[in-house]
C-alpha cells in the first residue's frame, strides 16, 4: 500500500489551509427566480443548505430526481433542447460522453474551480463542473482473512486460486458499479483484459444483476459466504454508521489497488431561460456550504479540496491515491463491445 | 311520469358521452399520445428489420412469451382450489383470507427477490439437484407468488355468483366430481379464467424486476432488452425497434383473449346459495397450499424485519419515523405519499376504469371492442416505454405534465384500469337481461335498473377491481422511479430501494419493517374497499 495515502491526512490538511470562505456577490437581476435541479433518484441535501444559497442570491431552488444515472442521462437527452429542469446534476465519468455528444450543457467555467483537483475536471470546455467522487473497489470481510490468508492486494491476487469462489461482480451490462469494475480491469490490463476474466472465471467468480443482490445475497455482510465483493471505498464507513449493533471499527475493508474512480458532474442545461441562476447555483454546489453535505447524504467524496470531512469519513473511508481512470471517450465508444465481449467470456 | 322519464333519457343522453369521452381524454393523453410519440421518435423501420434477422432477439421473444405462459398456467393450476374454497364455503377469517391473498401482489420486486433468495438458502435450494437460484423456477415461483392472487379474486368473484344447482344437477346425473368440473363447472368459467389468464400473462410479459433479480445475469425479456438498450446502450433504436414488437405481441394477446371472452361469456342468473362450512380436509389443504405459495416468504420477511443487532424486537419499526440521512423523508412519510398517490390513482381508475366497462357492455359494438382492447394496453407496455413517452410528449403548454405532481398517480392509474375492466366486465355481461326487463317492465326507469340492479351486482365487482388498482399502486416502482418527481414525494417502495442501496443492518433492518408495513397497510386498505357488509345486498344475487 506504498502508493496509497489516507485520505483523511490531505483532507486535515486542507482543512487547516483555509478558513471561512468569502461569499461570493451573487449576479444582477436573478434573485426571485425559481429553478430546477434534475437529479438521479439517490441524491440528497440536507434541509436548510439550498436554503442558504436562496438567502445568497435569492434564487428558489426546485428539486426534480428522476430514475438512476442512465435513466436521468438517457431521459435528458431525449428531451434536450426542452429541459424538464435548468441544471442537470449527478451524470458521472461512464455516462460524460453520451451526454456531452448529445449537446445537453451550456459551458460554464465556475470560479470556484480552483478548488478541485484538475484530475476530477475532465472536460476542458467546462460543459459540465465535477461536483463528488467515489471509488468503486473490491471490498473485503475483515474476519475472514488472517495471517495465514491475508485479504488480496491487487487484481492480480484476485486470480489466484487461493482466493478462488470467494468473489463477487455485478453485470456491466446492467450495473454501475459492475460496469466500473470491468473498466478497472480494463485500464489495468489494456487488451489483456479478456484473459484476466477468463482466469477470474476459472475462478468462480460469482455474476449477480445489481449491487444489492451481490452485497446482500453473497457477500458474508448480507448472510452469503463470499467475502469480497465489488462495491464502494465508502462502504465501510456506512457499514459504521449503521451497523446494528454499534461497532467499535466497520467489519469491512477496502481493497485500494482494485479502485475505479466515478466522478459526478453537474451541468447547465441547454434551453434553460435562467442561465445565470443556474450558472450560480454551480458555484453553489462547490461551495464548503454544500460540499460539507454531500458526504453523509449520498456516502461520496467531495471534490472541493476545502470541504471539511465528517468524523466517519475520516476515520474509516479510505481513497485510492492512484485509482484506474479511463477517458470518457473511450468508455463510449467502446462500452458496448466490451461489455459484449465480457458477456461472451463470462456468462455464456 | 311521462315528462320524468322524458328528462331521464335526456339526462342519460346527456351522460352517455361523458361516460364516452372520458375514458378516451384518459388515454389518449396519457397513453396512446406517449407511447406512439416515442416511439415514432426512436423508430427506425431498418433496425426492426435487422432484429428479425438475430438469433439473440428470436431467443429473447420466445423465453418471454414462454416464461409468462408457464407463469399463467401455474397460476392459474394453484390458484383455482383457493377460488373453489373462496366461492363455494362460508368460513370464518373468509374476508380476511382473501386480502391477505392480496398482499403478495403490492410487495416491492427487490424485497421479495430477497425474500425468496433467504429461502432457497434455508432449504438447501441454492445448489445441489434441486438447485432454484438463478433458475426458471425461481422466476416462475416468484411470479405465481405474484400472480396468484389476480386469479383467486378474479375467478373467485365471478364463481360465487354461479347457480351452484347447475352441479348439483350434474352429480345427480351421476357425473363424478371430477367430470362436474371439468365438463361444467370450468367452461362456465372461461370467461373469469380468460380475463385472470389475460392479466396475469400481461404481468409476467413485461416484468421487470423478477427477470432481473431472480433469473440470474443470463436472462433477458423483451422488457429487460428495451431498458438495457435505452439506458445503458443509448441504443434507442433498438429499444423502439424492440418496444414495437413487445406492442405488437400485446395487441395480438389482448384480440385473442377477448375474442375469447366474448364468445364464452355466457348471460345467466347469478344467486346466492346458501354456503356450506367447507370440510376440515379441504380448509387444511387449502391453507396448505396458500401457506407455501405465499406465506412462507412473507414470514421471512416478518423475521427479518423483527431481527435486530440484540435479538428480536420492534426497533426497527419505532425508526421508521425518524429520517435516515438517506432519504429526503422519514420511511413513514414516504408510507403516507404512496398511500395518498394510491388513494388518487384508485379513484381515477374506477372513474375511467368503470366508464369503460359500461361502454364495452352496453356502448356500440365498435366503441366496445376499441374500449375493451385499448385499454388493456397499459398493462403490457414497458415502464420505459411509458416513461420516456411522458417524458417526450407531454412537454408542451397546455399539456406540459412532466414534472406534475400527479403524473405518478395517473401512470399508476393507467395500471390499474385493466383490472377494474377485467372483473368488472364479466360481471356485468353475465347480468341476465331477463332481471332488467323484468325489473323496467315493473316501471323501473333505466335510471332506476341501473342504480337497483346493474350497480349492486357490479358494486363488489367494481371494489375488487379497485383493490388491485390500489394494490397495483402502492407496490409500483418502475414508473415511479423513472417519472420525475419532487424528493418530498418519495414513495415507500422508492424509500425501500434506497435504504437497501447503502451497506448496513441497521437500513436493511428497516427496509424489511417499511416492507412488512406496506404489506399491512395494503391488506386492511383491501378489506376496507372490499368490507361491504355482504349477503344483506338491495337485491338478491348481490355476492
Amino acid at each position: 500500500m506504498k502508493r496509497l495515502v489516507s485520505f483523511f491526512l490531505l483532507a486535515g490538511l486542507t482543512l487547516v489551509a483555509c478558513g471561512e470562505e468569502a461569499p461570493q456577490p451573487a449576479p444582477e437581476g436573478i434573485a426571485g427566480q425559481t429553478i430546477t435541479l434534475l437529479t438521479h433518484g439517490s441524491f440528497w441535501v440536507s434541509e436548510g443548505t439550498l436554503q442558504a444559497f436562496t438567502d445568497q442570491t435569492g434564487v428558489q431552488v426546485e428539486l426534480l430526481e428522476g430514475g438512476d444515472a442512465g435513466e436521468m442521462v438517457a431521459s435528458a437527452i431525449l428531451t434536450a433542447g426542452n429541459p424538464v429542469a435548468d441544471v442537470l446534476y449527478g451524470v458521472d465519468n461512464t455516462f460524460l460522453q453520451r451526454a456531452l455528444d448529445a449537446d445537453l450543457f451550456e459551458p460554464y467555467a465556475s470560479p470556484a474551480l480552483s478548488n478541485v483537483p484538475s484530475a476530477l475536471q475532465l472536460d476542458g470546455q467546462h460543459r459540465v463542473t465535477p461536483i463528488d467522487f467515489g471509488d468503486v473497489c473490491v471490498n473485503y470481510w475483515g474476519d475472514w482473512f488472517d495471517e495465514t490468508l491475508p485479504p488480496p492486494g491487487s487484481l492480480d491476487d484476485l486470480i489466484d486460486s487461493r482466493y478462488a469462489g470467494q468473489l463477487v461482480v455485478q453485470n456491466p451490462e446492467t450495473s454501475s458499479p459492475g460496469l466500473a469494475f470491468l473498466l478497472a480491469t480494463i485500464a489495468e490490463y489494456g487488451d489483456g483484459w479478456e484473459e484476466y476474466w477468463a482466469a477470474l472465471r476459472r475462478n468462480e467468480v460469482a455474476v449477480t444483476t445489481g449491487w444489492e443482490e451481490a452485497y446482500y445475497g453473497e457477500f458474508v455482510s448480507g448472510g452469503g459466504d463470499r467475502p469480497l465483493v465489488v462495491s464502494y471505498a465508502s462502504s465501510p464507513p456506512a457499514e459504521f454508521i449503521y451497523a446494528d449493533p454499534p461497532v467499535e471499527s466497520p467489519p469491512t475493508g477496502v481493497l485500494l489497488d482494485t479502485c475505479f474512480r466515478q466522478i459526478e458532474f453537474a451541468g447547465v442545461l441547454k434551453g434553460t431561460p435562467h442561465q445565470a441562476a443556474a450558472q450560480a447555483l454551480i458555484d453553489f454546489m462547490l461551495s464548503d456550504t454544500y460540499q460539507e453535505d454531500i458526504p453523509l447524504n449520498m456516502f461520496v467524496f467531495p471534490a472541493s479540496q476545502t470541504a471539511a470531512l465528517p468524523e466517519a469519513f475520516v476515520n474509516f473511508a479510505r481513497l485510492a491515491e492512484d485509482p484506474y481512470q479511463l477517458p470518457p471517450a473511450d468508455i463510449e465508444a467502446h462500452r458496448n463491445e466490451w461489455t459484449e465481449r465480457w458477456t461472451q467470456i463470462v456468462l455464456r | 311520469m311521462d315528462t320524468d322519464r322524458l328528462t331521464l333519457m335526456t339526462l342519460r343522453r346527456l351522460a352517455w358521452p361523458v361516460v364516452v369521452l372520458v375514458p378516451v381524454a384518459f388515454l389518449g393523453i396519457f397513453f396512446l399520445w406517449p407511447v406512439t410519440n416515442i416511439l415514432v421518435k426512436g423508430f427506425v423501420g431498418g433496425r426492426l428489420w435487422e432484429l428479425l434477422h438475430e438469433a439473440v432477439f428470436w431467443r429473447v421473444l420466445w423465453f418471454t412469451v414462454w416464461q409468462a405462459a408457464a407463469s399463467t398456467a401455474l397460476a392459474l393450476v394453484l390458484a383455482l382450489p383457493g377460488a373453489h374454497l373462496l366461492a363455494r364455503f362460508h368460513f370464518r377469517g373468509r374476508s380476511l383470507l382473501r386480502a391477505l391473498a392480496t398482499v403478495p401482489f403490492v410487495m416491492p420486486t427487490v424485497v421479495v427477490a430477497g425474500a425468496f433468495i433467504a429461502l432457497f438458502e434455508q432449504f438447501g435450494l441454492n445448489d445441489g439437484a434441486f438447485r432454484m437460484r438463478h433458475t426458471v423456477w425461481a422466476l416462475l415461483a416468484a411470479h405465481v407468488f405474484f400472480n396468484l392472487a389476480i386469479v383467486l379474486r378474479t375467478v373467485g368473484s365471478y364463481w360465487e355468483g354461479l347457480d351452484g344447482r347447475v352441479e348439483e344437477q350434474a352429480r345427480l346425473l351421476g357425473a363424478r366430481p371430477g367430470q362436474v368440473f371439468l365438463r361444467v363447472t370450468l367452461p362456465r368459467l372461461a370467461p373469469a379464467v380468460a380475463s385472470a389468464a389475460s392479466v396475469v400473462f400481461l404481468f409476467c410479459f413485461t416484468s421487470f424486476g423478477v427477470i432481473l433479480l431472480l433469473g440470474g445475469p443470463t436472462r433477458a425479456t423483451l422488457e429487460t432488452e428495451i431498458w438495457r438498450h435505452a439506458v445503458w446502450r443509448g441504443d434507442m433504436a433498438s429499444a423502439s425497434a424492440l418496444a414495437v414488437v413487445q406492442l405488437g405481441a400485446v395487441m395480438s394477446l389482448v384480440l385473442v383473449s377477448n375474442f375469447l371472452q366474448r364468445r364464452r361469456g355466457g348471460r345467466e342468473q347469478t344467486r346466492l346459495d346458501s354456503r356450506p362450512m367447507p370440510s376440515r380436509r379441504l380448509l387444511g389443504a387449502n391453507l396448505g397450499l396458500l401457506l407455501v405459495a405465499l406465506g412462507l416468504p412473507v414470514l421471512v420477511l416478518v423475521e427479518r424485519s423483527l431481527a435486530t443487532g440484540n435479538g428480536y424486537s420492534f426497533d426497527n419499526y419505532r425508526a421508521l419515523t425518524v429520517r435516515v440521512t438517506l432519504l429526503p423523508v422519514s420511511a413513514l412519510t414516504a408510507l403516507g405519499n404512496s398511500v395518498l398517490f394510491a388513494v388518487v390513482a384508485t379513484a381515477l381508475a374506477v372513474l375511467v376504469g368503470g366508464f369503460a366497462s359500461l361502454v364495452v357492455v352496453y356502448g356500440r359494438r365498435s366503441l366496445s371492442h376499441f374500449f375493451d382492447f385499448g385499454l388493456m394496453l397499459p398493462l403490457g407496455v414497458s415502464a420505459v416505454t411509458l416513461g420516456f413517452g411522458m417524458l417526450v410528449a407531454l412537454d408542451a403548454p397546455p399539456m406540459d405534465f412532466r414534472s406534475w405532481r400527479w403524473l405518478v398517480p395517473v401512470a399508476h392509474a393507467l395500471i390499474g384500469i385493466p383490472f377494474v375492466l377485467r372483473t368488472v366486465v364479466p360481471t356485468l355481461r353475465r347480468i341476465d337481461p331477463k332481471v332488467r326487463e323484468s325489473a323496467a317492465l315493473l316501471g323501473a326507469s333505466p335510471f332506476q335498473v341501473g342504480r337497483l340492479v346493474d350497480f349492486p351486482l357490479a358494486g363488489r365487482a367494481l371494489a375488487v377491481g379497485a383493490a388491485f388498482a390500489f394494490a397495483v399502486s402502492i407496490g409500483e416502482f418502475g414508473a415511479t422511479s423513472f417519472l420525475p418527481r419532487h424528493p418530498d414525494r418519495l414513495t415507500a417502495p422508492l424509500a425501500l430501494f434506497r435504504l437497501l442501496g447503502t451497506p448496513g443492518d441497521l437500513l436493511r433492518g428497516q427496509a424489511m419493517a417499511l416492507a412488512v408495513l406496506l404489506m399491512v397497510l395494503t391488506g386492511l386498505a383491501v378489506l376496507v374497499i372490499e368490507g361491504r357488509p355482504s349477503g344483506r345486498g338491495v337485491v338478491r344475487g348481490d355476492f
